[in-house]
């Protein structure tokens, strides 16, 4: 039996770690919804499962999503993740293949080059001891990216990188000394007893030369495993829960479960599974535009985990979803954020009974132009002149005032209040008889979708746009005008339309490349999800947006939603601000 | 039913001295661009709600600021939150705010009976 | 001495018919092809109702004269501050102007009315500006654009003033008292119109300005509704729906108009904006250029030598831009003494 007391740190805390861990996880999982546990009964035996395996190995060992971010920042995590998953995997493969026994403790296969007698070989021992040299490099190399990114974040791309709490920065000191450790310990070994590769052998023979590591050898093991489990033990309680949360989240993210109005504990698996990258910090306009540090959702996620204060945090923010598009663990952050805002209103069904059940003229198309689109009249004239031009049986339904979706109360977190709305204007939706609702405003096309649960087909007019050229109902005079287009953040990211208006757009104009293009585009500061920022901070964001939509120098600004234009309007600004449906009136012939 | 011939007259001033300014503060400290308004009743004109029913965010907030909160408890509920107000106020009152700042108000402060 | 002015609007008229009078030698660069500014565009003046064309032709009489070289057409492409006090300002037809100061009378521009899209100019046929007014005074005629005589006519004030959503912060002053002159215009060309001024505030600052007030109320028969309008929509007879509250009954109210006129405000001109960011003069928030004392020092700039006069400074009716340039016109005529015995002494020495 290979034993030596230096390997009890090491195996107690991993022990520890794992019961911590199973009965949390456990606790959490069965107090999910009866609804939530159904999904997961149902997808557990199906191939989302296997999705999941890939996406963990894509995103917790890769970390594919933060290449596509940042490739100096993907290798790094890369190193970390794939690094040492390799390291433990192959060495464990190495002991089995030495001790042909599948019954080996897990610290056997640790700290092997401690127990293994170097003069001994054993099929391919040469080649293991090659790729264990290979991937220590591998990680150690991650670890000096780790050590510039914390001095100098910018020179890895990263305008700003997370400030951690004296704990966390304790566990990442920790972090950061196992690998150089390991390094040593085996160095020390091979430079006594032989062995090693390339890394470690050549080590050992340098620091022999001018160090005593027959005695310092031993100790480096002790220091190795008891840095090992001082990290199991620090785990629980510090952001590198993220480690094995996220791979429970991908799973239960791939089997259905999603992030509802109220928190629950699998927000709890959300918030745990945040490795506080910072990947976020750079996309918050909040941050870039009006210098706000501390209210990404890196620092909202911290606080919410920690039990801190977090009112202000709460509504602090945008809900634009870049963050949540950037985010390598793909959280749901914006729902997240929603979750937390307090519901005050005490609403009744009959709190909204002045909502008139009108029903006005019969058509195919109901055409729903929403509250902003009447502060927009440009846009609604030009549908109005669309649907003339290419014969279209439509009614406009809210010609004389809407009624509002209510998104906006819901993105207050008012959701009972917005429950009640919904209600009223759906039998006024469905009463309508119409087969396709067509709005022009991505707010409202957002709830509609996702909340109204409509017998009909709901579209944003980007979408009806397109649908009316590929129909060729439309005869289009192609402008040759350079446009950058702005992709409204609830239609784009939030809805997952972002074809549809660069394709209109290409058909009428001369449609610039951007690097906001689609789910990339900025926030234009309208957003009525923040209760925090004041109007002249809205008017700087705005600002900012604008500017850099213009160093592409476009003839025209394009845009998809009412409230987008009207915040763009607020500055005075070289070129026109105008609706996608704008450009198509007027390059009708 | 008025059964004894006597009623509670409404108060016809408004008794500045006497008035409880509570919710004014908790109002102008929450959405401090409350401050800002002049009153041009620009958000009651565009108001879904207020076109709909009797409901004046204007004189609404014009009350709370005198200390004359009945009326405020009875109509707030009846905002949907639009923000169709907020893009037209030409003084940048985040009237959102506002009326959320009243809702929590009123909601904290019934929660205490 | 010779002094450059830049605009030949009424400020700039009026200072240099001053300084030329007062013996120095006036270089009036304009862009348009003839003098007065937006004066132009006006049809009668308030309180008096004067025709504007005839102090367009006493400012254009007062500045025939000898020491005044009127540049007209022309535009400065570029100023140089040399050493000593003196500018050298290049036109755009190639002259080569030398002055010892440099008079900023660049004025104002209106407020483009197509910002505020919720009123629906530009995109509604009845609706127009305050300057397309006079301009039917001008041709003393005044329809819908079906040709029919407008019945009921609404007029909104601060549209691109006082108001956060365009980042205008600052108040016109002027389109009140326009508000309640073109009302009166609008009566004696219509009268059985009904004719009513939507406003937020009445700020009858003039003299004179209250009582054409009182003159609209009692002898015109002009309505006044407190309330600002949220926005516009259009009917099938192309009549403008509106929608305001009638704050001071506290309700929403809807109407029709006729005809819909919108009392642009004041924004600095861009001739304001280029020069002021050019010559590195300090802008106020509102764009303005920023004066040097609002109380002893309202013709001075942050630049010795450059002075403004009139509308680059802040939105002023008439009378103000006119008492402001022949202020501006003492003021530079004081620089040029103290100038001109600074230079002789150092001559002595």
């Amino acid at each position: 039996m290979y034993y030596d007391p230096f390997v009890l740190p090491f195996t107690i805390a991993l022990n520890l770690l794992l019961i911590y861990l199973v009965i949390k996880y456990a606790r959490w999982i069965r107090s999910f919804s009866k609804e939530d546990k159904r999904i997961i009964r149902k997808n557990i035996f199906t191939l989302k499962t296997g999705k999941a395996i890939r996406e963990v190995f894509l995103e917790s060992l890769v970390h594919h999503k933060i290449y596509r971010t940042n490739p100096f920042l993907g290798y790094m995590h890369m190193c970390f993740g794939l690094g040492w998953f390799l390291l433990i995997v192959i060495g464990k493969i190495e002991s089995l293949v030495y001790h042909t026994s599948l019954l080996n403790p897990p610290y056997f296969a640790i700290f092997f080059r401690f127990f293994h007698p170097a003069q001994e070989t054993f099929p391919h021992s040469d080649t293991f001891a090659f790729l264990m040299d290979l991937i220590l490099l591998m990680i150690l190399s991650g670890l000096m990216l780790a050590w510039i990114k914390r001095l100098y974040s910018k020179a890895l791309g990263l305008k700003r990188t997370t400030r951690h709490r004296p704990f966390d920065l304790l566990i990442l000191t920790v972090l950061w000394l196992i690998f150089p450790l390991r390094f040593l310990a085996e160095s020390f070994t091979s430079g006594t007893r032989g062995g090693g590769s390339f890394l470690t052998h050549n080590a050992g023979d340098f620091f022999n030369s001018f160090l005593p590591i027959e005695t310092l050898a031993y100790p480096a093991w002790w220091a190795y495993s008891s840095a090992l489990g001082l990290f199991f033990l620090l785990l629980p309680f510090s952001r590198y829960m993220h480690i094995p949360t996220e791979i429970v989240y991908i799973f239960l993210k791939n089997w259905g479960i999603k992030q509802g109005r109220k928190f629950t504990t699998f927000s709890q698996f959300q918030l745990y599974s945040c490795s506080r990258c910072g990947i976020c910090i750079d996309q918050c306009q909040l941050g870039t535009s009006l210098g706000m540090k501390d209210t990404q959702p890196v620092y909202f996620l911290k606080k919410l985990r920690h039990h801190k204060e977090h009112a202000t945090l709460t509504d602090n923010c945008l809900i634009c979803g870049r963050c949540e598009a950037a985010c390598p663990v793909d959280l749901e952050l914006n729902a997240l954020r929603i979750s937390q805002r307090t519901d005050y209103t005490r609403i009744t069904k009959s709190a909204y009974d002045y909502i008139p059940e009108k029903s006005g003229v019969q058509a195919k198309v109901a055409y729903f132009a929403g509250c902003m689109g009447h502060l927009t009249p440009g846009v609604i004239r030009s549908m109005q002149t669309i649907f003339t031009k290419a014969n279209i049986n439509y009614t406009f339904i809210d010609e004389n005032g809407s009624v509002c979706c209510g998104r906006p109360i819901l993105l207050s977190g008012n959701q009972n209040a917005a429950s009640v709305i919904i209600g009223k204007n759906k039998t006024i939706l469905k009463n309508s008889g119409a087969e396709l609702l067509v709005t022009s405003c991505p707010i409202c096309y957002k709830t509609f979708k996702e909340d109204y649960h409509l017998p009909i087909q709901v579209m944003h007019h980007t979408e009806y746009l397109r649908l009316l050229l590929q129909q060729g109902r439309l005869q289009l005079h192609p402008g040759e005008l350079k446009t950058v287009f702005h992709n409204p953040c609830e239609l784009g990211r939030g809805s997952n339309v972002c074809t549809a208006p660069e394709e209109v757009l290409k058909a009428v104009s001369h449609k610039l490349n951007t690097a906001y293009d689609g789910k990339k585009s900025l926030c234009c500061g309208g957003s009525l999800a923040n209760h925090h920022i004041t109007a002249l901070q809205r008017t700087r964001l705005s600002q900012d947006t604008v500017n850099a939509y213009l160093t592409y120098k476009p003839d025209i600004l394009v845009t998809a939603c009412p409230l987008c234009k009207k915040t763009f309007a607020k500055t005075e600004i070289p070129v026109p601000v105008q609706d996608i449906a704008e450009v198509v009136a007027e390059s009708l012939g | 039913m008025n059964f004894w011939g006597f009623s509670i007259a409404e108060a016809r001033v408004i008794d500045y001295d006497k008035n409880d300014k509570s919710m004014a503060t908790a109002m102008t400290h929450e959405a401090p661009a409350s401050k800002l308004c002049i009153g041009c009743g620009g958000c009651t004109a565009t108001c879904t709600a207020g076109n709909l029913t009797e409901f004046n965010i204007r004189k609404l907030q014009m009350l709370v600021k005198r200390g004359e909160t009945q009326e405020v408890k009875q109509n707030l509920h009846k905002c949907m939150l639009c923000g169709k107000c907020l893009l037209v106020c030409p003084r940048g009152v985040d009237t959102r705010r506002l009326i959320l700042s009243l809702m929590k108000f009123i909601n904290t402060q019934n929660s205490n009976f | 001495m010779s002094v450059i002015i830049i605009g030949a609007g009424p400020a700039g008229c009026e200072a240099a018919s001053q300084l030329a009078r007062n013996g120095e030698t006036v270089e009036l660069i304009e862009k348009e092809c003839e003098t007065g500014g937006n004066l132009n565009n006006w049809y009668q003046l308030f309180p008096d109702r004067k025709n504007a064309k005839e102090l367009s032709a006493f400012l254009r009489e007062n500045i025939r004269h000898p020491n005044i070289h009127l540049h007209l057409g022309c535009e400065p492409v570029k100023i140089i501050r040399q050493s000593g006090q003196s500018y050298s300002v290049h036109l755009n037809d190639g002259t080569q102007l030398q002055g010892n100061a440099l008079l900023l009378t660049t004025g104002f521009r209106t407020f483009n009315a197509r910002r505020k899209e919720e009123y629906g100019y530009g995109i509604y046929e009845n609706v127009i500006t305050s300057v397309e007014l006079e301009n039917f005074f001008t041709n003393h005629h005044i329809q819908t654009s079906a040709g029919k005589t407008p019945q009921r006519i609404g007029l909104i004030q601060c549209v691109g003033s006082r108001d956060e959503k365009i980042c205008n912060f600052h108040c016109s002053k002027l389109c009140c008292i326009t508000a309640v002159k073109q009302a009166i215009e609008l009566r004696e060309m219509l009268p059985e119109a009904e004719i009513i001024c939507f406003y937020m505030d009445m700020r009858m600052f003039g003299p004179g300005y209250e009582e054409l007030y009182r003159e609209a109320q009692e002898k015109y028969n002009i309505k006044f509704i407190r309330g600002r309008l949220s926005e516009a929509s259009e009917n099938r007879e192309k009549q403008v729906i509106i929608k305001a509250e009638d704050t001071l009954i506290g309700k929403p109210i809807r109407m029709t108009l006729d005809l819909m006129v919108l009392m642009i405000g004041m924004e600095a001109s861009e001739g304001s904006r280029h020069w002021a960011a050019q010559l590195g003069l300090y802008v106020a928030p509102n764009g303005f250029i920023q004066v040097k004392d609002p109380h002893f020092a309202t013709n001075q700039t942050n630049i010795e030598g450059i002075f403004v006069a009139g509308c680059s400074s802040s939105p002023m009716n008439l009378t103000d831009t006119l008492t402001d340039a022949r202020s501006a016109a003492m003021t530079i005529k004081e620089f040029l003494g103290k100038n001109d015995k600074n230079q002789a002494e150092i001559k002595i020495n």
